[in-house]
Formats: C-alpha cells, structure tokens, sequence
C-alpha cells in the first residue's frame, strides 16, 4: 500500500479534480490579503494554491515571503489546519421547544459533509491523533465531533522547510508524516511523490496516472526531510524530563512568564490539540425556544475554573502553569503521551511573542538548579 | 417582578444622559425583534420614540444611556434608580464614561471660558462618570454602541428571572473562533482585542482593522506588557496611552494603563 509513485506537478489540479468528483469539499491553504497569510478554506483547485511562498514565523511574528519556486507546500504551517474542521469552534447541539407545558428536545443531529483537507503536516495529523483520544473516547464518544471525523480525507504532505519556531523533531512527531493520512505527498520541484495510506485513499488513486518513483526522486524527498529536522533549532525538553514540572509549580519562572502573558489565550486557541470547549444556551426572545451551543473555550479565561462560586486561577500566572504543566505532563497520565506536536503554533501566534520551548526548557533548568 | 400594578406586562425605560443616542439608536435598529419585545414588556420611557414618563414612574428594568455630567444629571439619576427594580447601564457612556470623560483631567472651567460666551450659564461638573459611580447598578453592558443581541439576552434573561450571563472574556477568544488569522501577527497591527472585552464578534479584525477597544476592558488584562508589545511595533509611548484613552478612557484598567504609558495625567500636553 505505502508505493512511492511519482506526478508531474501540473497534475496536481487533476487530483483535487478527482477528490472534488468523489463528492468532497476541498479545505486547503489559500492566500488571505485581508488576514495577511494563509487560512485553510474551501478552495476551487490547485489555482488557490500559495504557490512560490514560503513563511517567516518567529515568535510573536509571522509573514509570506516570496521565494520564486513552483512550489506549493514551500512553507511550514498557519494558524490552524485540520482543527477547526472537526472540533468546530462554535456549534449548536441541540434546541429545546415548549410545547403544549411540555419541553420537546432535538438534537442537531451532525450531518457531516465529506470534507478533504490538503496539506496536512505531520504535526497536525499527531495532534489530529490527540483529539481522536478525546473525542472518541471509550464510552464518552461525541457524536458530533465523530460524525465529521468519518467523513473526513487526509492528504497530508512531509514538510520541506521549517519555520524558526517548529520542533516537531524534538517531540517525535515530524518532519515525516508517520501515518494516519489517506494520501501523503512530498513535493519536489517538478512534481510529487505519492503513496496511500487507506483503502479510500487507494480508491481515488485507482484511476489517477502514476509512474513509479525513481530511487533519485526518493532520496531527494528524504534528504528535504532530512534538511528540515537538522534546520529546526527549538526542541521540547526530552519526555521523560518533563513530569518533573509538576514538582517545580512554585518556580518564580511562572511569575516572570505572568509578566509577559497577556492572558489572551491565541495559544490554547491555535493549538492542535487543545480541546477545551464549554457550553451555552440560546433563548429566543419569546421564551418558547432555546438553542444548545458549544464554543472552543481556553485555560486562559476565567470562566474556564469557575468552579462552586469562585474562579480557582484567579491569576495569569496560575493559567499558564495550567496550560503548560497540562500540555507537557498531566496529558500522558491522561491520554499516554503529551499533548505538543511541536507545530510551533502558540509561539507563532502569541501576541507577547512567550516562546513556549524555552519556557519548558528554562523551567527544568531550573528544577534541576534547586535540587 | 412586575412591579407597577396598572399593566400585566414588566415595564422599561430607557433613559438618556451625556451620550450620542447611537445605543438607543441601535435598540430601535433591532428590526422584527423589537416587535415581539412590545409583545413581552411595556416600553414606558423612551424619549428617542417619544415615550415620556416621569422619572418617578415605577419600571421593572431601567436601561441607562450616557454618563453622569451635571448635577441635575445626578438628582435624575438617583431618582430614576429609586423607582426601578433592576437598573443596567448600556454602553461606554453609562458604562465608563463614555469618550467625554478625557475631559476628567482637563481644566474644565477653563474650557468653558474657550468654549461659550456666557460660561456662567453653564452648570456642569467638572468629570464625566459612569452611572455605578453615583448608584448601584445591577449589569453593565458594554460597549459603543451596546451589543443589541446582549441588551435582548439581559432582558430575557431577567424575564425567566435569572441573572444575564455576562462575559468578560478577550475580543481574541472570539477572533480565534472566527477563525481569523491574527493581523497583529501577520502585519504588526495594533489590535487591541488581547485587552478588550468580548461583545462585537471580533468585527473589526475579521475585516483587517485593529479592534479599538469599543467594549471596554476584559477580565485579567496585562495592559504593561501590552503596551511595551505595541511599541515594539512601533508606536510611540503616547501611541499607545491614546490606545487605551479611548471611548473607555475612564474605565479604571484603561486609565491607569493610558497613565502608564503617557506618563502624565491625560489631555495636560
Ligand atoms: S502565552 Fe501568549 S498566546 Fe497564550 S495566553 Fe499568554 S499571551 Fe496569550
Ligand atoms: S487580530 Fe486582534 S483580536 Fe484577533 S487574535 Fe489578534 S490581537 Fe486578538
């Protein structure tokens, strides 16, 4: 099934051509003036592509800049990519009529529709992994979140370049895909490698032209996965360092973070694997009706530990703790594992630019100082 | 909680003091959902629609537009608040105190003196106030002008008798919802949603513009490293206190924050 074939890069709009003819909408990356980057949206084919673009992302900071290749996948990542499309930030779940002194409810039963998504990084199918952990858990499955993840293609591609603020190295989860894709490319400069990694994605393969790929075209695509890992300069304290957080909750690093955090929470916002959401009704005016809804909810706010009466994390501080020591140690007791892919995304998209890997890294150094 | 006894259906007011109307302009823009508002309460003051009652009348929730300028504004007030049985304030106006309120550090006599002929003439006090400085108030909404959607939600909401579930979380939150990439990321734009309080949708940056603080300041804001963070993109110290010297100028966290950064009381260079 994982046979690297090889397109010329012109085919690429033939291939979105098939998935659209199979009867999906196409979620990929597309210039945004407006928003001043990429956003991943429906898009009409390969024309919506950023082609010859690559991205500059520091933290706090992130710009397009031109870089005269063909290339459309010549850029690391943005804000968002498979999330919203499954974890929907804001969704009604059910409404509620009064009806004869009597309270009639109806589920928005999820009609999902077949949604691909191109470009998927390596980083974002892990973290993809993570919510699956949450949402389709034993026997508390949401239903909602489900009925869109089965109608959901992935065709992923292995990163070529990597932003200054991508570790995805350091946390094992990149620059290589390693599964969990429908169909998985590498770019080269005249085309893409190809292999399928599903029986739906063999399907939309059937019909689609392919040569086998040369043991030269692969050894390129490896190398470029090989130049991306050695280019990413961050990493993630090794994994079996990071519970020893937990014991330095009282480090006054977490007040000198508190000083910088504007308790915004784009972080928990942009992250792939955060999945923190709460719930809200909806009157209508006249009393006789109300709306269910769930909105994507953060760490960061204060609603987030109102808890009998009172908010528990009064301060920044405490909700920064929260974030990172739930991120990077209470999720394995949870889910196996921690909750960062490395994508770099909450250092990017952090308006006070906090650079959550050295954080990490400066809170064991510390740790290790004290003892 | 109906309060007067000649009608069956909860009564409201709206009442005005120093403000645009544009509040009052925005409840009567509602559209059909003013309709069935007049089906559910009695709308006994509006002067905006032309609805006069005395200021004494009973109301079962009294809306106040605009902030506290005169002493007469003040004798109304405290009467109004008297003879009503929830009293919210709608707006930055009622709220903070409105964009009139960067007259608080100024010298207002002698502007009076530059301003009119006959300054004797004129009774004012000398800062413009939110409506909770001088009475209680039971909710505030926020914003310039006020949320419709909220102003309806805070009236249903206290028809079911419960209180208005009242957020207080960032313009960001709501931005990231929308699914907007972060133009102070992309193009080091001054927004400042990451102090604001939620209530537009994150209107503004949805269409590229900095947020300008319309609803006033958040829970938990950092307005310091906020404000280094701005001039890092650029602006100037006195860019930044006129940031938050805006239409809630006078809202304790933006006033502070606009002393901060300018270094002097407002309005004195
Ligand atoms: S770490 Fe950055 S993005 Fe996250 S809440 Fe703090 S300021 Fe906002
Ligand atoms: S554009 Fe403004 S409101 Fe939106 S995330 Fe950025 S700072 Fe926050």
């Amino acid at each position: 099934m994982n046979e690297m074939r090889y397109f010329p890069r012109e085919k690429l709009a033939t291939l979105i051509a098939a998935i659209k003819e199979a009867g999906y909408r196409v979620i990929g990356p597309r210039v945004e003036p407006g928003q001043g980057g990429l956003v991943y949206c429906e898009i009409a084919g390969a024309e919506d592509l950023p082609q010859g673009l690559s991205d500059e992302q520091s933290p706090g900071r992130y710009r397009l800049v031109p870089n005269g290749s063909k290339r459309y996948f010549a850029w690391a990542n943005t804000a968002s990519a498979i999330k919203p499309y499954v974890f929907v930030p804001r969704e009604r779940l059910w409404s509620v009529v009064r009806k004869e002194g009597r309270l009639h409810f109806e589920p928005t039963h999820g009609q999902a529709e077949k949604t691909a998504i191109i470009g998927a990084r390596a980083c974002d199918l892990a973290a993809l992994a993570l919510q699956d952990a949450h949402f389709l858990r034993g026997k508390y499955v949401d239903t909602y979140y489900r009925a869109r993840r089965e109608k959901l293609l992935l065709v992923a591609v292995n990163c070529s370049h990597a932003a200054s603020t991508c570790f995805c190295a350091s946390t094992g989860d990149g620059p290589e895909v390693s599964g969990g894709y429908d169909i998985l490319l590498d770019e080269l400069d005249e085309g893409f490698i190809v292999r399928v990694g599903s029986s739906r994605g063999a399907m939309l393969m059937t019909d689609f032209p392919t040569t086998a790929a040369t043991t030269e075209q692969i050894a390129l695509a490896c190398a470029q996965g090989e130049a991306c890992r050695t280019a990413q300069t961050r990493r993630l304290p090794d994994e079996h360092l990071l519970p020893r957080l937990m014991q330095n909750l009282e480090s006054p690093i977490w007040d000198d973070i508190a000083e910088r955090c504007l308790a915004c929470g784009n972080c928990t916002a942009v992250c792939p694997s955060c999945f923190c959401h709460r719930e809200f009704d909806n009157p209508a005016l006249n009393g006789k009706t109300t709306e269910h809804w769930r909105d994507a909810d953060s760490c960061f706010s204060e609603d987030h530990s109102y808890l009998v009466g009172e908010v528990v994390r009064e301060h920044t501080r405490a909700r920064y703790r929260q974030w990172m020591t739930h991120k990077l140690a209470t999720w394995v007791e949870q889910y196996g594992r921690t909750g960062c892919t490395g994508c770099g995304r909450c250092t990017t998209w952090c308006p006070a630019g906090i650079d959550f890997a050295l954080e990490a890294n400066r809170l064991l150094a510390d740790e290790e100082g004290a003892r | 909680m109906n309060t007067a006894t000649q009608s069956p259906k909860p009564r409201v007011a709206i009442h005005k003091f120093a403000s645009c109307s544009g509040c009052q302009l925005a409840f009567v823009n509602m559209g059909t959902d003013l309709i069935e508002l007049t089906k559910l309460v009695d709308i006994v003051h509006m002067v905006e629609v032309g609805h006069v009652a005395p200021e004494d009348e009973q109301v079962d929730i009294a809306f106040i537009e605009g902030s506290i300028t005169t002493p007469h504004d003040v004798e109304r007030l405290k009467k109004i608040r008297a003879n009503s049985h929830y009293l919210l304030t709608m707006g930055a106006c009622a709220t903070s105190g409105g964009i009139q309120a960067l007259r608080n550090n100024a010298d207002t006599a002698e502007w009076m003196r530059s301003v009119y002929a006959k300054p004797e003439y004129i009774e004012s006090l000398s800062t413009s106030a939110a409506i909770a400085n001088h009475v209680k108030v039971d909710f505030e909404l926020w914003g310039c002008p006020v949320s419709v959607r909220q102003m309806l939600a805070a009236i249903r909401s206290l028809l079911f008798g419960v209180p208005p579930v009242i957020s207080r979380e960032k313009v960001c939150q709501e931005c990231k919802r929308r699914g907007n990439n972060c133009i102070m990321i992309t193009q080091g734009s001054p927004c400042m949603g990451p102090v604001t309080r939620t209530g537009c949708g994150a209107l503004c940056p949805t269409f590229g513009a900095p947020c300008y603080t319309c609803y006033g300041p958040a829970e938990s804001i950092n307005a310091a490293s906020f404000g280094v963070r701005l001039m890092g993109l650029g602006l100037s110290a006195e860019q930044v206190a006129r940031k938050f010297a805006s239409v809630n100028n006078a809202a304790p966290a933006f006033s502070e924050a606009t002393q901060l950064f300018s270094g002097s009381a407002w309005m004195e260079e």
